[in-house]
C-alpha cells in the first residue's frame, strides 16, 4: 500500500477511538469529559487547518478548487465518534474534514493540497481525491452524488463479508437530488445493507438554497419512498450529532438497513474559493458565525461545566497551531512529485 | 518577529483586487478566523481571515485602494509579547508566496507529440494441441464465470435479470443454482446506481462482475465507469484498486433500432485506466473473460449478442486462460492485412476466403484487446503486406480504425505501398428497416472491396 512518499509523524489525536464505556441514555451523560474535551480539539484542529488552508489557497500555493469545511466541524467530528476503527467513510469533495476526523495526518492531507510527493496521494490526486486504505477513508469525490453509490457499494461489501461493519456515506444537500443517489437508497433498503447517509445540509449548493433546488426541504424524509428511516439533526451542536449519529450507526450494524441523518450545518465561507458570495447576506453569515458557532459553543458549555479551563484551552490552541503550522511547513517544502509519477498508478501490472 | 497578512487571491487567475474595507484598526487583536477586512474583484468579494494571532501594528494598504497585487503585504501584525510599534518598524517577514509565474516547459520526454512507443506484447498463447469441446460463446462465458467463482469466495455476478431468469440472453444460466443469491443478484433497473455499487464492492475487497444487459444501457453508468473505476487508482496515488468487469452485448444485434444498436469500442478504447476486450470466438470469450475476472484492473468487455449461439471449439483445459494485451493473427496471408474485433472477425475471414479465390492472400488479425491494442502484430503484418484495412462495425469517426490510422502512419508508414483503408458502420444512427440496417453495416463484400482497393487489383 501507497503511504505518503515522506511519513511524518502522526501528529493527530487517535479521532476515531471508541471512547470508554458511559452509562446509556441520550443526552450529554453518555459522553465523558475527556471525550467532550476530544471533540473541542478535533473541531478545533480542522478550523485552523482550514484558515490555513484558505491562507495558501490566497497566496498561489494550492490550485484548482478548494472547499472549505468551516462551520460544519461539528457534523464529522460528532458522526466519527461513533464508529470503530474498521468502518469506511466516504465523502464529497468538501473533504478534509473528514480526513482529519478519520485521524489521517495532517501534513500528508495539506501536502496533497499543495500538490507535493509528500501528499496523500502523491500528488496527483488535490483537494477533491484523497484516499486512505489505512484508516479506511475512500475519498473525496469529485462528481456530485457519486459517492452514494460508492459508499452503499462499501455497505455491500461490509454485508458480503458477513463482519458488522457500516459505512458512512456523507453527501451534501446539493446532492441529494442527484438520480443515483435514490437508486442507491433503494438498493440499500432492499437488501438491508449496513449504511447510514449523513446528508451535510448546509443550506447551499453552491449559490442554489435548498429552497430553490429542492421541491421537498425535509430532506431526511427523502428516504420515505423506500422506507429508510431519517432523522432532522442539529448539525452545529457536536453532542446532538452525537446522540442521532450512534443510534442510526447502532440501527445499521444491527442488520436493519440504511438511515439517513440530515445534519443542518452551515458553511462560513464560500462554496469554492472563488464564491461571488452574493445569495447569501453578510447578516445571515454573521448570526451562524456569531450565535450558533459549534466550537464556540462547546468551548462555552466545557468552561461552564468546569470541564476545563482558560488555560487548558490556550494549550489546545497552542497544539493545534503548532500542528498546523507543521502541516503547511511539510506541505510547502515536500517536494513537487517526480516527473516519473506522472506514467505511474494508470494500471496495476501494466 | 512581525507577521505580515499578505493580499490573498481568490482564484487560481486573479492577479489583483480591491482592498474594499477594513474591519480592524491599529491596536486591535486579532484572533484566527475573524474577519480582518473585505477584498473585491470584479467577479467576487471576499473577507479575509486572520490565520494567525496578533496585534494590528500598522495597515500597509488604505481602504478603497485598487489594483492591489496578490500576495502584497496589506498588514503587520504583532505577536504576542512583541510592542506593535516595534513590529511597525520591523522589515515585513513576508512569507514565502508561490510564484505565480507560468510554469517551466515540462521535460521534452514528457511532452513531445511523439508517437506512444510500441508495448512490447504479451507472447501470443501457444498454439492449442490438446482436447477441445465445441460449445456456444453463450455456454463459454458462463463457464469462464462459473470456474473463476469457485476459486474466489470474493467474486459475485450482478446485473439486470441473471439471477432468476439467467440473465437477459441466458449467459449466466445455472449460476445462481450454484453460487446462490448471495452470489448472483438481480438488480433493480438502475444502471447508474449498480455500477456505482459495484464500484464501492470493488474498493470494499470484493471483485464485481457487473452485467450490463447491453452496452447501450452503460451510458447511464458512463460517469460511474470513468470518473470512479478508471481513474480512481491513478488519483489516489495507487493506494485504491478497483478490480472490476463490466460485461455485456455491445454493437447491433438485429431490427432494434438506433438506441439498442450502438457499438461503444473507441468509446472505451479512449480512457488511460481501462483495459478493454472485446472476443470473438467461444475460445476467445472463455479465455478473456477468465483473465478479465483475474485482472486487478477495471475490464470492459464487450461481447456481442449475434455470437452468443455460435459454436466454435474451446480447450477442454480449465487452467486455459488467454493473456491481455495480444491480437491473434487468425488466417495467415500475404497480400493484406485485414485487422478486426468481435462480430467482424467472423466478417473477414469470411471476406478473405472470397478474396482468396480471387487470387488475393489476406492475413487476418483478430485484435482481442483493444486497451492495450496489440500494434506490435499489426505491425509485423504490415512489414509483410504492406496493405491493411480495418474493420469495425461502429461509426467511423474518431473510431477504432481512425486510432489504427493514426498508429499506422507513426509506426509503419514506410512499409504501407497504399493509405489505410477503413471499413465501419455507416455515419447514420442505425436504421430499423431491414434493408437498410444492412446497409448501414459493414458486410464482407465491403472487406471484399477495401482490399482489392488496396491492392489496387
Amino acid at each position: 500500500m501507497a503511504k505518503p512518499a515522506v511519513k511524518p509523524k502522526v501528529e493527530s489525536l487517535p479521532a476515531k477511538s471508541k471512547s470508554p464505556p458511559k452509562p446509556s441514555g441520550p443526552g450529554d451523560n453518555s459522553v465523558s469529559a475527556e471525550e467532550l474535551k476530544s471533540f473541542y480539539r478535533n473541531m478545533l484542529l480542522i478550523r485552523r487547518f482550514e484558515e490555513r488552508a484558505g491562507q495558501l489557497y490566497g497566496m498561489g500555493l494550492i490550485g484548482g478548487f478548494c472547499h472549505l469545511y468551516i462551520g460544519q466541524e461539528a457534523v464529522v467530528v460528532g458522526m466519527q465518534s461513533t464508529i470503530g476503527d474498521e468502518d469506511a467513510v466516504i465523502t464529497s469533495y468538501r473533504d478534509h474534514g473528514h480526513m482529519l476526523a478519520c485521524g489521517m495526518d495532517p501534513k500528508g492531507v495539506m501536502a496533497e493540497l499543495t500538490g507535493r510527493s509528500g501528499g496523500y496521494s502523491k500528488g496527483k490526486g488535490g483537494s477533491m481525491h484523497m484516499f486512505s486504505r489505512d484508516k479506511h477513508f475512500y475519498g473525496g469525490h469529485g462528481i456530485v452524488g457519486a459517492q452514494v453509490p460508492i459508499g452503499t457499494g462499501l455497505a455491500f461489501a461490509h454485508k458480503y463479508h458477513g463482519g458488522k461493519n457500516v459505512s458512512l456515506t456523507y453527501f451534501g444537500d446539493g446532492s441529494a437530488n442527484q438520480g443515483q443517489v435514490y437508486e442507491a437508497m433503494n438498493m440499500a433498503a432492499l437488501w438491508k445493507l449496513p449504511v447510514i447517509y449523513i446528508i451535510e445540509n448546509n443550506r447551499y449548493g453552491m449559490g442554489t438554497s435548498v429552497e430553490r433546488a429542492s421541491a421537498t426541504t425535509e430532506l431526511y424524509r427523502h428516504g420515505e419512498a423506500f422506507g429508510i428511516p431519517g432523522e432532522r439533526v442539529d448539525g452545529m451542536d457536536v453532542l446532538a450529532v452525537r446522540t442521532a449519529g450512534e443510534k442510526a450507526v447502532d440501527h445499521a450494524r444491527s442488520g436493519a438497513g440504511p438511515y439517513i441523518l440530515e445534519m443542518q450545518t452551515y458553511r462560513y465561507r464560500g462554496h469554492s474559493m472563488s464564491d461571488p458570495a452574493k445569495y447569501r447576506t453578510k447578516e445571515e453569515v454573521d448570526k451562524y458565525r456569531n450565535e450558533r458557532d459549534p466550537i464556540d459553543h462547546l468551548r462555552k458549555r466545557l468552561l461552564d461545566g468546569g470541564l476545563t479551563d482558560e488555560a487548558a484551552l490556550k494549550a489546545v490552541d497552542a497544539e493545534i497551531r503548532k500542528i498546523v503550522n507543521d502541516a503547511a511547513e511539510f506541505a510547502q517544502h515536500s517536494p513537487e512529485p517526480d516527473p516519473s509519477e506522472l506514467w505511474t498508478d494508470i494500471l496495476i501490472g501494466a | 518577529m512581525s507577521i505580515s497578512v499578505l493580499m490573498p487571491a481568490l482564484s487560481p487567475t486573479m492577479t489583483e483586487g480591491k482592498l474594499a474595507k477594513w474591519h480592524v484598526k491599529v491596536g486591535d487583536v486579532v484572533k484566527s478566523g475573524q474577519v480582518i477586512c473585505e477584498i473585491e474583484t470584479d467577479k467576487a468579494t471576499m473577507e479575509v481571515e486572520a490565520v494567525d494571532e496578533g496585534t494590528v501594528a500598522q495597515l500597509l494598504v488604505a481602504e478603497g485602494t485598487e489594483g492591489v497585487a496578490v500576495n502584497t503585504p496589506i498588514c503587520l501584525l504583532a505577536a504576542e509579547g512583541e510592542s506593535v510599534a516595534d513590529a511597525a518598524k520591523a522589515a515585513p517577514a513576508a512569507p514565502v508566496a508561490a510564484p505565480r509565474s507560468e510554469p517551466p516547459p515540462p521535460s521534452p520526454n514528457v511532452a513531445s507529440p511523439s508517437p506512444a512507443p510500441i508495448t512490447t506484447a504479451p507472447s501470443a498463447e501457444p498454439e492449442w494441441s490438446g482436447k477441445t469441446v465445441h460449445m456456444t460463446v453463450r455456454e463459454a462465458l458462463r463457464d469462464a464465470m462459473a470456474e473463476e467463482m469457485r476459486k474466489d469466495g470474493n467474486i459475485f455476478l450482478m446485473g439486470e435479470e441473471v439471477a432468476q431468469y439467467h440473465g437477459a440472453y441466458k449467459v449466466s444460466q445455472g449460476l445462481l443454482e450454484e453460487f446462490g443469491e448471495k452470489r448472483v443478484i438481480d438488480t433493480p433497473i438502475t444502471e447508474h446506481g449498480f455500477a456505482g455499487l459495484g464500484v464501492g464492492a470493488a474498493f470494499g475487497g470484493l471483485k464485481p462482475i457487473v452485467e450490463f444487459m447491453t452496452f447501450n444501457f452503460a451510458m447511464q453508468a458512463m460517469d460511474q465507469i470513468i470518473n470512479s473505476a478508471a481513474k480512481t487508482h491513478y488519483m489516489s496515488g495507487g493506494q485504491m484498486t478497483c478490480p472490476i468487469v463490466f460485461r455485456g452485448p455491445n454493437g447491433a444485434a438485429s431490427r432494434v433500432g438506433a438506441q439498442h444498436s450502438q457499438c461503444y469500442a473507441s468509446w472505451y478504447a479512449h480512457v488511460p485506466g481501462l483495459r478493454v476486450l472485446a472476443p470473438w470466438s467461444a475460445a476467445d470469450a472463455k479465455g478473456l473473460l477468465k483473465a478479465a475476472i483475474r485482472d486487478p484492473n477495471p475490464v470492459i468487455f464487450l461481447e456481442n449478442e449475434m455470437l452468443y449461439g455460435q459454436s466454435f471449439d474451446v480447450p477442454e483445459d480449465p487452467d486455459f486462460i488467454l493473456p491481455i494485451g495480444k491480437a491473434k493473427i487468425e488466417r495467415q496471408g500475404k497480400d493484406v492485412t485485414i485487422v478486426a474485433f468481435s462480430i467482424m472477425v467472423g466478417k473477414a475471414l469470411q471476406a478473405a476466403e472470397e478474396l482468396a479465390k480471387q487470387g488475393i492472400d489476406a492475413e487476418v488479425i483478430n485484435l482481442r484487446s483493444l486497451r492495450p491494442f496489440d500494434t506490435e502484430t499489426i505491425v509485423n503484418s504490415v512489414k509483410k503486406t504492406n496493405r491493411l484495412v480495418s474493420v469495425e462495425e461502429g461509426w467511423p469517426f474518431a473510431g477504432i480504425g481512425s486510432e489504427l490510422s493514426a498508429l499506422m502512419m507513426e509506426h509503419a508508414f514506410d512499409w504501407l505501398d497504399a493509405p489505410v483503408k477503413r471499413v465501419a458502420g455507416l455515419d447514420v444512427p442505425l436504421p430499423y428497416a431491414a434493408n437498410l440496417e444492412k446497409m448501414a453495416l459493414p458486410q464482407s463484400s465491403n472487406i471484399v472491396e477495401a482490399a482489392h482497393a488496396v491492392c489496387n487489383r
